[in-house]
């Protein structure tokens, strides 16, 4: 049985298990490992609201069968988050969770370096499988050889093109090139990641005037089961209740990448302030959100210890 | 497209030479016979009586052998005597997603000296994912006088000394054609070997090699063969060089560009335009690495008559994209990258209603962070505008059943049906379903299915569905799907025309193995990897057919009983004797 990491919810609700963080279908000893560096970093920060941070026995959903799986899924439900995984099912997890091949492991074994990673998306699975996905080697170097030139830190001006352009295999950085302005300086829509589910969202903050209308229009979006693009136009309603996003009562919490590359804590700054540092948001899960405000830097290791 | 094997499990005692006899009535028959080109063709006609076996035998000057190793050189040059133009292909397709490890097999030595014995005249030589070294180049180059045409697509083992030595000795050359290889590029030397007095070559394509050449020996190459209608260069050279070369080569039918992002002068841009304009044969474009907007322009005039064009290359965007597909109402082929987005693919679906091949590369496979590409929009909207659309490759993040029920709906002719959803056992992203119902709907609508590749979260029901269903399906690709042995004995016992089967880490094991034995005779290959098959499994497969090779790779770390890799194939040459020890045939 794997050791998960544990997040027992803010006002100590969900008693349950189910493992945090990288939801990955491999189980190899790495990932217990990494996951207990997590808890261990958190801890030295001081709580933020009443999580308690354990380790526990991870409970699988419905793979008994494969005996792989690690996203837990129902407890999640119960401690008030934005959304569980069972609406979003990991990749992975999902893969293990229907019957679906186990020896999918097999098929990573190979990648001996492949590590599973931490809050991450699941698609990192794709990166870790050799000869996935099937692409002639001369093609992936062809592409390589042609990356440009690496993240627009200095200017905010965005670089829309650019960013295209750049083809890099797993930057550690992640993908920084696109900026919250487009050339005409105007604010645009911003990317949206959330943790669990690989596909992201854009989000226009031009649209918004505080952060309790853009958190709720994040929360329509990735609360909703079964997301379309239409949905987007939802953010122009001004709707002011109170967000869980905001107030930590969720497992999730509403992140941003500033133009420095750090990630904060959506809400410490005038609203103004942050949609002129803003570069992309993302929604993270609490856990590893501990220690976020003011400096976020495990992301940034995470990210390089993937395999390219 | 396919040709069929060449039925080779004739009695060899047949072929002797001194059996041919003269009569008229052969000879007549022969001479009808050679107008034969397709193989399947040929094939029926060997199997009508010993006459016409003969007749054909003489007649034939091409053979394709889609398995190196399914039949013997010794064999191929007894039965067929007259040959001037040999495609062989050799590792199993997976090689070129690394499954296959290094010095596997397939070395073409040996044919080639079997070919300089009895085929002296031969003049063409294409290989597929065949492992040729120099020293065999300079066999191949000294060894036919008449050579004209060698084609290397995903090959190993050689590097630009080997091209020197062919462009130094085959006088005769027509056509050098170097794609995709495991080529050790030391350097473009090599095109300034051709010699200044020839002037036969009709096609050159050197579009994967790295290394800057010699632009003036290129352009003095270009200008003195009249003949040439292929010329793809590789991206040492710029936009004023492509100029150049064109403005001698206004008959050329296929262009591949090289860089098209060079800084030009507004003089400089005027003439490549004015050369464009001028090249009025071109049918066939690619290239255009790091194109940029700006430039594109200046193809207009050449996308006019364009039937073919490839940006997989080209990281274009949807505008750029869009804005070149106005000018190119004729496409009937059309690679591009994911760059272009759904908006991009919008614009392919209402510029281009002839189109009938797509294929959709991602730019960046492995970025996670990744909402960029093409979703299932962008496929549904090519399918509404292109309703001859029939052969497609799709790499997407996001696919639901719905949108490929709707897409082959639209789009009925499918024969091929490639798509990748790039995370591996991916659901349906709004049910949360399985992907089975999307090929479900593929194979029981696309009734001229020659081949398919599935992806997503799939279950056996696939599987059921493509046996019942796939009556044409030659070539099946399966990667991280099906439930349990069921789906693989669906599709064994019910694809009538299955001929390759390439699986990899699926659940499959030796019961789905096994209920193939009747099969696995009339298919060109089996793949399996990272399944759970074993080798008693295996074995026993060997031991009940003893017609087929089976072959089996183990991993390091791997456990003794289980069949890490296993490759099935039918031979008439027995087992491989250049095996390398981590080949085991059972």
């Amino acid at each position: 049985m794997e050791g998960g990491l544990v997040l027992l919810g803010g006002g100590g609700g969900g008693g349950g298990s189910g493992s945090g963080g990288g939801s990955s279908g491999v189980s190899t000893n790495e990932s217990a490992v990494s996951k207990v560096e997590v808890v261990s970093e958190a801890s030295s920060y001081p709580a933020e609201s009443e999580l308690e941070l354990g380790l526990g026995l991870s409970l699988g959903g419905s793979g008994g069968a494969t005996g792989k799986t690690k996203v837990g899924t129902s407890s999640w439900g119960e401690c008030g988050r934005i959304l569980t995984a069972k609406d979003f099912p990991s990749v992975v997890s999902h893969r293990a969770n229907n019957g679906g091949p186990s020896v999918s492991v097999s098929g990573t074994k190979r990648a001996a370096e492949s590590v599973s990673h931490e809050g991450g998306s699941p698609t990192g699975v794709s990166s870790q499988v050799v000869g996935w996905p099937p692409i002639r080697a001369y093609r992936m170097n062809s592409l390589v050889n042609q990356a440009k030139a690496p993240r627009a830190e200095d200017d905010g001006i965005g670089e829309k093109d650019k960013a295209k352009d750049s083809f890099k295999k797993k930057p550690y950085n992640g993908n920084k090139i696109n900026s919250a302005v487009n050339e005409k300086g105007h604010l645009g829509f911003v990317k949206v990641n959330m943790d669990g589910i690989p596909i992201g969202r854009k989000v226009d903050l031009n649209a918004h005037s505080c952060y309790e209308s853009l958190a709720q229009a994040l929360e329509d979006m990735f609360l909703r089961s079964a997301p379309t693009i239409n949905s987007i136009g939802a953010e122009k309603e001004q709707v002011t209740k109170p967000s869980k996003l905001l107030d930590g009562s969720s497992e999730f919490v509403l992140t941003y990448e500033d133009k420095e590359g750090d990630w904060m804590l959506v809400g410490d700054v005038p609203w103004r302030m942050f949609l002129s540092s803003v570069r992309r948001l993302r929604i993270m899960r609490t856990s590893e959100a501990n220690g976020l405000a003011p400096r976020f830097h495990d992301r940034n290791e995470r990210q390089r210890s993937k395999p390219i | 497209m396919e040709s069929s094997e060449v039925n080779m499990s004739r009695d060899s005692s047949e072929l002797d030479e001194s059996a041919r006899g003269s009569s008229s009535p052969d000879l007549a028959l022969e001479r009808v016979l050679s107008l034969l080109k397709s193989h399947r063709d040929r094939s029926s006609v060997s199997l009508v009586c010993k006459d016409w076996y003969n007749a054909e035998r003489w007649s034939r000057t091409h053979v394709f052998i889609g398995n190196c190793y399914s039949v013997s050189p010794e064999i191929v040059a007894r039965r067929f005597p007259k040959i001037r133009s040999v495609t062989l292909k050799g590792k199993p397709r997976f090689s070129d997603f690394n499954l296959v490890p290094q010095n596997w097999g397939a070395d073409i030595h040996p044919w080639l000296v079997v070919f300089a014995a009895k085929y002296p005249f031969l003049e063409e030589l294409r290989l597929k994912r065949m492992t040729i070294s120099d020293e065999s180049l300079e066999f191949l180059a000294v060894s036919f006088p008449n050579f004209k045409a060698l084609s290397l697509l995903s090959c190993d083992g050689f590097s630009t000394d080997g091209l020197a030595i062919i462009a130094t000795h085959c006088k005769n050359l027509t056509e050098l054609d170097i794609q995709e290889n495991g080529i050790d590029d030391k350097g473009g030397s090599w095109l300034s070997c051709f010699p200044e007095s020839f002037t036969s070559l009709e096609a050159l394509n050197f579009a994967n090699l790295t290394s800057d050449i010699n632009f003036d020996a290129l352009e003095r190459l270009v200008g003195r063969c009249k003949s040439m209608r292929v010329l793809k260069v590789n991206r040492s050279i710029s936009l004023e060089q492509l100029q150049r070369l064109l403005v001698n080569a206004l008959q050329l039918a296929e262009l591949g560009t090289g860089s098209f992002s060079q800084e030009l002068t507004f003089r400089q841009y005027e003439e490549l335009e004015s050369t464009l304009s001028s090249s009025k044969n071109i049918h066939t474009l690619s290239g255009l690495w790091e194109a940029k907007g700006l430039h594109l322009p200046a193809l207009y005039p050449v996308c006019t008559h364009l039937t073919f064009l490839s940006l997989s290359y080209a990281p274009l965007q949807s505008g750029e994209l869009a804005k070149l597909l106005a000018h190119c109402p004729q496409l009937r082929r059309l690679w591009v990258l994911d760059t272009v987005e759904d908006e991009g693919l919008e614009a392919v679906g209402s510029s281009c209603p002839l189109l009938e091949e797509l294929r959709v590369f991602p730019a960046d496979p492995f970025d996670e962070d990744i909402i960029h590409g093409v979703t299932e929009a962008g496929f549904v909207a090519v399918s509404y505008g292109c309703p001859r659309l029939h052969y497609v490759l799709y790499f997407c993040r996001q696919m639901t059943n719905a949108a490929v029920a709707t897409i082959v709906q639209n789009c009925p002719d499918f024969t091929h049906f490639r798509l990748c959803i790039m995370d591996p056992g991916q659901p349906d992203y709004l049910t949360n379903e399985p992907m089975d119902e999307a090929f479900g709907a593929v194979v029981k609508t696309c009734t001229k299915l020659q081949r398919l590749s599935v992806s997503g979260l799939l279950t056996d029901l696939t599987f059921e569905y493509i046996g019942r269903y796939a009556k044409n399906l030659e070539t099946l690709s399966v990667a991280f799907a099906g439930s349990s042995d069921w789906g693989m004995q669906c599709v064994l016992t019910g694809c009538p025309k299955l001929r390759k089967l390439e699986i990899r880490d699926c659940p499959f094991g030796n019961a789905a193995l096994l209920s193939g034995l009747d099969k696995y005779e009339s298919m060109r290959s089996l793949w399996m990897s990272a399944c759970h098959v074993t080798m008693d499994g295996c074995r026993q497969l060997a031991r009940e057919m003893p017609r087929l090779n089976v072959e089996v790779m183990k991993e390091d770390g791997s456990d003794d009983s289980e069949a890490d890799k296993v490759y099935v194939y039918r031979s008439i040459a027995g087992p491989r004797r250049d095996a390398p020890p981590f080949v085991l045939t059972l």
